[in-house]
């Protein structure tokens, strides 16, 4: 058997009464690619984080290279040749990648870009990553904000890779490309730990698979005698009935009409350029496309968030069966026009919720006007906060709990609750599983299957392509906030969504290059 | 191995955040805090005066309860300062930081002293206060406007803006001192007219009334209305605001109007029921201890009967051990410094939780 690379033994971490890890014991080997599979909140990440040096256990001890060490510091962490890369970037914007690779690196060497940057080409060649060291991060994609993460680590001569849940902003293609580099530094006799909830990316990368629930370590099993529903139920403790139902949609009608809309930053940026869809009633429309397309541009312009400089957004209202203009609308307008629209933000607790306020409170946010009186009804949101905590399985102490002590599955259970009470005829949802265990995403997409099957018109920001293929019925790709298609979701593959989420990149790149003949 | 174990060190503590604590132990808490200010101080006296703590303590309460006329001191002052803590206390919810309740509350007591000045026995005494209190409340809301609407349209710094309108308000009451006196001495003297009834013959009793019913209905107001909710909503984050259609900029501007009304009425209280005069000293700094307490009950306006208590009771008390130790009033208030850090300083322990280095062998 390979030498352990990282041994930790009975860690236990704990938040106030919340216990993170319980008594984790686990290694990782030389030369091994191990997955630590767990749903969100379950305690990877702090787990993770105790050997970086970012948080410190409670008890139990760790031991590299079979010696007992103390990482109190991400500091001391690489003096152990551990280096993490973390979900968010942690980059300065207007240094280029060269530069960003070698901040905080104190060799006793002299501060020369040349060799740094010829040091950086080395190990770039070496696992076979592109990387531009004069490049300024600002100008970079996220797949290679990544790289500059990862190369980062092993300028430091990191021998023990983490990496945090690295795919969640790549495409396919770049998840593949990443997961080839990954093989060769593990075939180069690194130690790599991935955390991830995909089980699919699991299975194809990992050699072995620590599966954490609920803060406790419940196995670790090698990938190849393993299956998907094994993990998954290993994962969340019970079988767990992995499709969903998706009907045909039943008399779909034009509910949105969006033509060629075109908006900028405030930083001058094209963010939505000729945008155009229609949205029917009884279908969900998927948007699919890399984290910070102009989904967000795009969904708060129709919320009457958004500055338009161009185009038209029409809704068609199935009751009076006319068009309404939402263009420069303001929120308050939007409703005052009749027309039912909710809206889930991707930003829950700085948008859509208000942290520091009780889940009654936040009830009402949307409905706190109704009625002539200056005081304010408390009855029927406290009901309706009641109503949605029973019937979606809330995990809170009591209505009067501040939303921002819930865990981030019930937050998102309030504000999705909410938002559907108000009896929406078009519901947008931007990534409104994000951070949620497996129970409840499938139970949000029952619950948007369900809109949609009462004629609603849903309109679904998703991030893991193989959800948006299963649920939606047609999806709208957007990168670099055009529009590069719209398919079928009965019929679409993977692939092609992949193709399509960078298509335009491709196009502007050929541009730049005909620009410099 | 064995010298493998001295190489470890883990930290002597780190900090964890608590979830949640019972009532009874914060109280503890709060109580033990106390206890161990007063035993610090006590300690600090009996080395730098050579004097008995419990004397030292006694003079301390004497300050306030010393008599029946220093029971009636500390409640008038109580009710000032709480009068223009409430009045602060929209804005910082809002999480707009107005510090200029100084100057707010000052143009107000200028407005009252103007219609003294000029009105006073021309018309029915009952008129001119009407005319004090609308001229006073108005004066100190467009006192709060200012700031407010460059906020709204223009996102300045309410913070300087504030304060800078504070200088404003004691030069221009500094002016029209220079012009309401004949000599130029700058001092008015008290104005004959327009004093506020003595209620049950006491002349602090309607200010007392008038400052509960406030601190009340401040309450209400941001607790159970729907503009003190929007308020809360904006405080908390402008773009949840603007995501369920509150317009951000007009309950920014209606919010500092509010406060500064109140601060307005703080003026008036002051000079047409206690001073019945103006100086540029009038308000003499209340304004920025009314944000201390307003901060101390975390802007409960009925936790602020208490801080504001404490702030009064606590200089009071040290004026008095400044008197009848006769030393300077410096040393006084280090202890009453330390009281209240210790009061502050015990919320850390209350939100949070160290965690000592206990090494328990795994093997």
């Amino acid at each position: 058997m390979a030498e352990k690379a990282v041994e930790l033994v009975n860690i236990t971490k704990k938040f106030g009464s919340i216990i993170a890890n319980n008594n984790v014991s686990l290694e990782v080997m030389k030369g091994e690619i191990l997955a630590v599979l767990g749903e969100n909140g379950c305690g990877k990440t702090t787990l993770m984080n105790m050997i970086a040096g970012i948080y410190f256990p409670d008890s139990g001890r760790i031991f590299v290279d079979g010696k007992e060490v103390v990482i109190r510091s991400p500091k001391d962490a690489f003096k152990y040749k551990i280096g993490m890369i973390h979900q968010h970037f942690k980059l300065v914007d207007v240094f280029t990648a060269g530069e960003n690779i070698v901040l905080g690196v104190n060799d006793g060497t002299k501060y020369n870009m040349k060799n740094i940057n010829s040091r950086i080409m080395q190990i770039a060649s070496r696992y076979g990553f592109n990387i531009d060291p004069q490049k300024k991060i600002h100008e970079m994609s996220v797949s290679e904000k990544q790289t500059v993460e990862i190369i980062k680590v092993l300028y430091r001569g990191a021998d023990i890779l983490i990496l945090d849940e690295p795919t969640a902003v790549l495409t396919p293609q770049e998840t593949q490309k990443l997961f080839e580099i990954l093989r060769r530094m593990r075939d180069d006799g690194k130690s790599i730990i991935i955390i991830t909830h995909k089980l699919h990316e699991v299975l194809s990368i990992s050699d072995r698979v620590a599966v954490l629930r609920k803060g406790e370590h419940i196995a670790t099993v090698r990938t190849s005698e393993t299956n998907e529903a094994e993990l998954t139920e290993m994962m969340v403790g019970k079988k767990v009935d992995l499709n969903i139902k998706r009907s045909e949609p039943k008399d779909p009608k034009l509910r949105l009409h969006i033509s060629n809309l075109n908006s900028t930053n405030d930083e001058g940026i094209l963010v939505l350029k000729n945008v155009s869809f229609d949205a029917y009633s009884g279908e969900i429309l998927g948007i699919a496309g890399i984290a910070g397309s102009g989904q967000r541009e795009l969904l708060e312009a129709i919320a009457g968030l958004e500055h338009l400089d161009s185009g038209e957004i029409t809704y068609h209202d199935p009751k009076t069966d006319k068009d309404v203009n939402l263009r420069d609308k303001t929120p308050l307008q939007i409703r005052d026009l009749g027309v039912r629209l909710s809206f889930v933000p991707e930003d829950r607790l700085g948008m859509g919720l208000v942290g520091n306020m009780n889940i009654t409170d936040n009830m009402m946010l949307r409905s706190y006007r109704r009625g002539k009186s200056a005081f304010l009804d408390r009855k029927k949101p406290k009901e309706l906060a009641e109503k949605i905590i029973k019937d979606l399985e809330v995990v809170t102490p009591g209505t009067a709990t501040p939303v921002r002590r819930l865990s981030g599955g019930n937050v998102q259970k309030v504000l999705v609750g909410r938002e559907i009470a108000a009896a929406p005829s078009v519901l947008m949802a931007a990534y409104p599983v994000r951070g949620l265990d497996i129970n409840s995403s499938y139970m949000i997409y029952n619950l948007l299957t369900k809109q949609k099957e009462a004629g609603v018109a849903v309109i679904f920001v998703g991030e893991d392509l193989d959800v948006l293929i299963e649920l939606c019925d047609r999806i709208l790709v957007i990168n670099g906030g055009k529009v590069t298609g719209i398919v079928d979701g009965r019929t679409a593959k993977k692939e092609e969504i992949g193709l399509l989420m960078t298509k335009t990149d491709k196009i502007e790149n050929e541009e730049a290059t005909d620009d410099a003949e | 191995m064995q010298n493998k174990e001295e190489k470890v060190h883990e930290p002597l503590f780190h900090v964890s955040k608590r979830s949640s604590m019972p009532l009874w132990e914060s109280t503890a808490i709060r109580v033990a805090s106390i206890l161990l200010a007063l035993l610090l101080c006590g300690l600090l006296v009996a080395l730098f005066l050579g004097k008995n703590p419990a004397d030292f303590y006694v003079s301390l309460f004497k300050g306030s309860f010393g008599s029946q006329r220093k029971i009636w001191k500390l409640l008038k002052d109580i009710a000032v300062l709480l009068c223009i803590s409430v009045a602060v206390t929209p804005a910082f919810r809002m999480k707009f930081w107005n510090i200029g309740a100084e100057g707010q509350t000052l143009v107000g007591a200028l407005a009252s002293a103007a219609c003294m000045y000029y009105l006073g026995g021309k018309i029915p005494e009952a008129a001119l206060i009407a005319l004090m209190f609308v001229s006073s409340v108005l004066a100190g809301a467009v006192w709060g406007l200012f700031p407010a609407v460059c906020k709204a349209l223009w996102n300045t710094n309410e913070t300087l803006f504030t304060l800078m309108m504070n200088y404003v308000a004691t030069f221009f009451v500094a002016f029209c001192l220079i012009k309401w006196t004949p000599d130029g001495s700058s001092s008015l003297g008290i104005l004959e007219h327009g004093h506020l009834p003595r209620l049950f013959g006491n002349e602090y009793i309607l200010l007392i009334i008038v400052v509960v019913l406030l601190t009340v209905g401040m309450y209400i107001y941001l607790d159970y209305s729907k503009h003190g909710y929007e308020i809360s909503v904006v405080g908390e984050s402008n773009r949840t605001a603007c995501y369920i259609g509150i317009d951000v900029k007009k309950v920014i501007i209606r919010t500092m109007l509010v406060s500064g009304a109140v601060c307005g009425l703080a003026g008036f209280l002051i000079v047409g029921a206690l001073d019945h005069s103006i100086t540029t000293e009038t308000v003499g700094g209340l304004g920025f201890t009314a944000i201390m307490v307003s901060w101390l009950a975390k802007f409960n306006p009925l936790l602020m009967f208490v801080t504001s208590f404490l702030i009064v009771f606590l200089n009071q008390g040290a004026s008095q051990v400044s008197q009848s130790f006769n030393i300077s009033n410096a040393f006084p208030n280090v202890v009453v410094g330390i009281i209240l850090f210790f009061i502050i300083g015990c919320e850390f322990f209350i939100n949070y939780k160290i965690n000592f280095r206990s090494r328990k062998e795994v093997k």
